[in-house]
């Protein structure tokens, strides 16, 4: 017999439902306002300026200005923009670049390409939090460093790095380098604010804040010098050419307004969520670790918990047959077998990390989410403990 | 007032039922494609319908199709892609004078970075004429990109024969047919491609979507790199609502592609011919027969293609001076100077691009107003006066 059972999603970091309200201007920007904001014409103006009202509700949630924010198809794009197009517009002053082995794919790949491409990178450590140490990073920093890629939320684990600290210790060695942070899964989550903290670019998603997929946004202080990823009609100030996905920009442009207005509430309830999950699992008498930060210092929306001597993979599953979504890792690398670099790099065992899920929260999610998870954990654990 | 939408070169309103078939995906099956439980496999399953949709209008193998986020995307992937893959078999790039600038400008970067590049020249009609690359064409080819049809002038190209010409000289060749998918049949088999472009939102599906049709055992290195998205070939979290969308709307053009194409070929005929008759000193630009169906480009002597633009739009018609990218610049298009036209007439442009929203009333109203707008602008021309006196 098939029960009809509510669907608990709590894979929040590897994508988010599309709001309805968001939706509805999605939609009325693709049927309605759908002219080329390149044209002269009155369509072509109301879609400019539907894209000019999107730049603002951005950058005023950032506390930046709008000709610092350049849009993109993606998180993916804004990081590989912001990397190669650093990279190769200041390839003459120098050729280090210093990152984390914490990053995401397409940090972690372009950096790859860089250094086939002659550039000189350098990793630093982690600690078993994920944390990077400020003196640490600074001491990888010489002359030759032009660029530093530093994620603010690591991705699997929450890791929330000191961003401010990071980049005051690298400038101070040398004040000319361009420090990039990855915040894709900071956006909505913890302040994002980057004349603050000091990053001069800062790469941004829509779809992880539940704004619509293919959108996403670099932002540049300055409007520094980028080489161009995408060459073609000159959209974007030159640097991302292409027809503006308006409708895509729409949504996220709301997406932020409406992450950042209630920012206070909504980061308030995905902590309760996460620390009602930690005391129903100890309540329920499950076998668990935290891995990565301790709660209070992680990011609101991730937790990463490994279950000796079971695999992630069959846990997943086995929610998912309760209709519960959450994730082994990363979704980009989740349906490869691979052990996580992230669990690596903190110091996980192979058996550890593969023993581990990754539950992501959104504003979306109830008490009620969080008791069918607990409950279908702990009836997960118990089933696979009597198999084994 | 009247509102006449005559911009769709430039980008087309999503159609309704595209939408409707997106909306599962923005807000129910909304989950990542790369995900390991069934929320993940439904968005899957969703974007792989639409590869067979958009493989079926190409009539290409599904496996063949690469998303992308859009067409200058799949220009840049193709022509730089293609280039860095297969830099060991040579320099040499060649392309038409008349691109768009996703290939123009990316054949630019090219031969700013270690590669020759050859912009073939045109005919009086846009025509790229086979005998012109065959002439060009040498051992150290790599690659030649000639667009399907041009976005300014509508001229469509011999790609069947400039194709053979390429392979016979062991180069590959790259088709931008943003302007032609969904407008005219476009078989890649028949046309004998390696790659070729589309952009979604040039058939009425949303921006932001297009994709690169990538023929088996052709190489090309992805631009981005990051997860291992659409065959390492495009990374980062698909755009599923998008393609989605994209993948209807190619099945919606496949259904009507004839139908539309013979009426809009009717209406935009109709409309050419009533301006011709109507506006003294008025030429047709782009091939008078071979052009994309509904593709109304002319030129006006003694008055600005932008003022007519405006006073158009003031009588509720949208209309383009030449592609919708260059339009805020003042620069006469490198096209219509490529085609022989000189400064000043190349300066009196209009482009309408019709679509199957358009009506015959639409045409009428287009021949009842421009003639008199193309006089007024002209009466307040010196250079008109002058040649009045002659």
């Amino acid at each position: 017999m098939v029960v009809d059972i509510k669907e608990v999603y709590l894979d929040n970091s590897a994508t988010t439902p599309v709001i309805p309200e968001i939706a509805d201007k999605v939609r009325e920007a693709m049927v309605r306002q759908f002219g080329n904001p390149s044209s002269l014409h009155r369509k072509g103006l109301e879609a400019e300026m539907l894209v000019t009202e999107a730049r603002k509700q951005i950058s005023r949630g950032l506390g930046v200005r709008d000709e610092e924010i350049i849009f993109t198809s993606g998180g993916t794009e804004a990081n590989n923009l912001a990397l190669f197009g650093a990279a190769m517009a200041n390839r003459r002053r120098g050729n280090r670049i210093v990152s984390s082995p914490i990053e995401h794919p397409s940090v972690l790949e372009v950096l790859k390409r860089l250094g086939e491409r002659g550039f000189d990178i350098a990793f630093c450590l982690v600690d078993s939090t994920g944390r990077v140490d400020p003196e640490e990073l600074a001491s990888l920093i010489t002359p030759e460093t032009i660029l530093v890629s530093i994620m603010t939320v690591n991705n699997e684990i929450g890791t929330v790095q000191p961003v401010s600290e990071l980049v005051e210790a690298c400038k101070q060695v040398n004040p000319g380098l361009i420090f990039h942070t990855d915040c894709v899964q900071a956006l909505g989550k913890i302040i994002v604010h980057p004349k603050q903290t000091g990053a001069d670019m800062v790469s941004l998603s829509s779809h992880k804040i539940h704004g619509p997929k293919g959108v996403g946004a670099l932002y540049v202080a300055g409007g520094a010098p980028l080489e161009a990823l995408l060459h073609g009609g000159g959209q974007e100030r030159g640097i991302r050419s292409g027809t503006e996905n308006v409708p895509g920009i729409v949504g996220f442009g709301l997406a932020v307004q409406m992450a950042t207005a209630d920012f206070e509430s909504h980061t308030g309830q995905m902590r309760r969520l996460k620390t009602r999950l930690i005391e129903r699992l100890n309540s329920n008498r499950v076998k668990f670790r935290v891995n990565g930060p301790p709660l209070d210092q992680a990011a609101p929306h991730i937790v990463s918990l490994s279950f000796p001597g079971v695999r992630g993979e069959v846990l997943v599953h086995f929610l998912e047959a309760e209709n519960i979504f959450v994730s082994t890792g990363a979704a980009c690398s989740s349906r490869k077998v691979k052990i996580s670099h992230v669990l690596k790099a903190i110091g996980l065992s192979s058996g550890e990390a593969e023993g581990s899920i990754r539950v992501s929260l959104s504003i979306l999610n109830t008490e009620d989410d969080i008791e069918r998870l607990a409950e279908a954990l702990a009836a997960a654990l118990k089933k696979l403990k009597g198999l084994s | 007032m009247r509102q006449v939408y005559m911009d769709h070169s430039a980008t087309t309103p999503v159609d309704p039922e595209v939408f409707e078939a997106m909306v599962p995906y923005l807000t129910d099956r909304f989950g990542n494609p790369s995900s390991i439980y069934s929320a993940g496999r439904a968005a899957r399953q969703g974007m792989e319908k639409a590869r067979e949709q958009v493989a079926s209008l190409l009539n290409a193998s599904p496996d063949e199709i690469i998303f992308t986020s859009g067409g200058t995307e799949a220009d840049n992937q193709a022509i730089i892609g293609y280039a860095t893959a297969n830099r060991h078999k040579g320099n040499h790039i060649i392309t038409s004078a008349i691109e768009h600038h996703a290939v123009y400008d990316t054949c630019k970067y090219l031969s700013r970075n270690g590669f020759e590049v050859t912009f073939l020249p045109v005919d009086g009609n846009g025509v790229v004429e086979p005998e012109t690359l065959k002439a060009v064409l040498k051992p150290t080819t790599l690659l030649v990109s000639i667009m399907h049809a041009n976005n300014e002038v509508g001229t469509i190209e011999p790609i069947k024969e400039l194709a053979t010409i390429t392979h016979e000289a062991g180069a590959a060749f790259h088709c931008d047919a943003v302007q032609t998918v969904g407008r005219i049949p476009v078989d890649v088999v028949d046309l004998g491609v390696d790659m070729l472009s589309a952009s979604s939102h040039k058939l009425y599906g949303p921006k932001g979507t297009g994709c690169l049709y990538l023929k088996k055992g052709i190489k090309v290195e992805s631009y981005l790199h990051g997860g291992g998205q659409e065959r390492k070939h495009r990374p980062g979290t698909e755009n599923i609502p998008g393609i989605v969308g994209f993948g209807k709307a190619a099945e919606l053009a496949q259904a009507r592609v004839d139908e539309t194409g013979k009426r809009l070929r009717e209406l935009g005929g109709r409309l050419a011919q009533g301006l011709l008759n109507a506006i003294p000193h008025s030429r047709l630009t782009g091939h008078p027969v071979n052009r994309i169906p509904g593709h109304v480009s002319l030129c006006f002597e003694f008055v600005e293609g932008e003022s007519i633009l405006l006073m158009l739009d003031q009588a509720g018609v949208m209309a383009s001076s030449g592609s919708a990218c260059t339009s805020g610049s003042l620069e006469p298009s490198h096209v219509l100077l490529a085609l022989g036209l000189p400064h000043e007439i190349a300066h009196g442009s209009l482009r309408l691009t019709l679509g199957k929203g358009n009506s015959d009333e639409d045409v009428d109203y287009v021949l009842n107003t421009l003639p008199g707008i193309v006089e007024r602008l002209r009466q307040m021309s010196p250079l008109y006066m002058k040649a009045g006196e002659r």
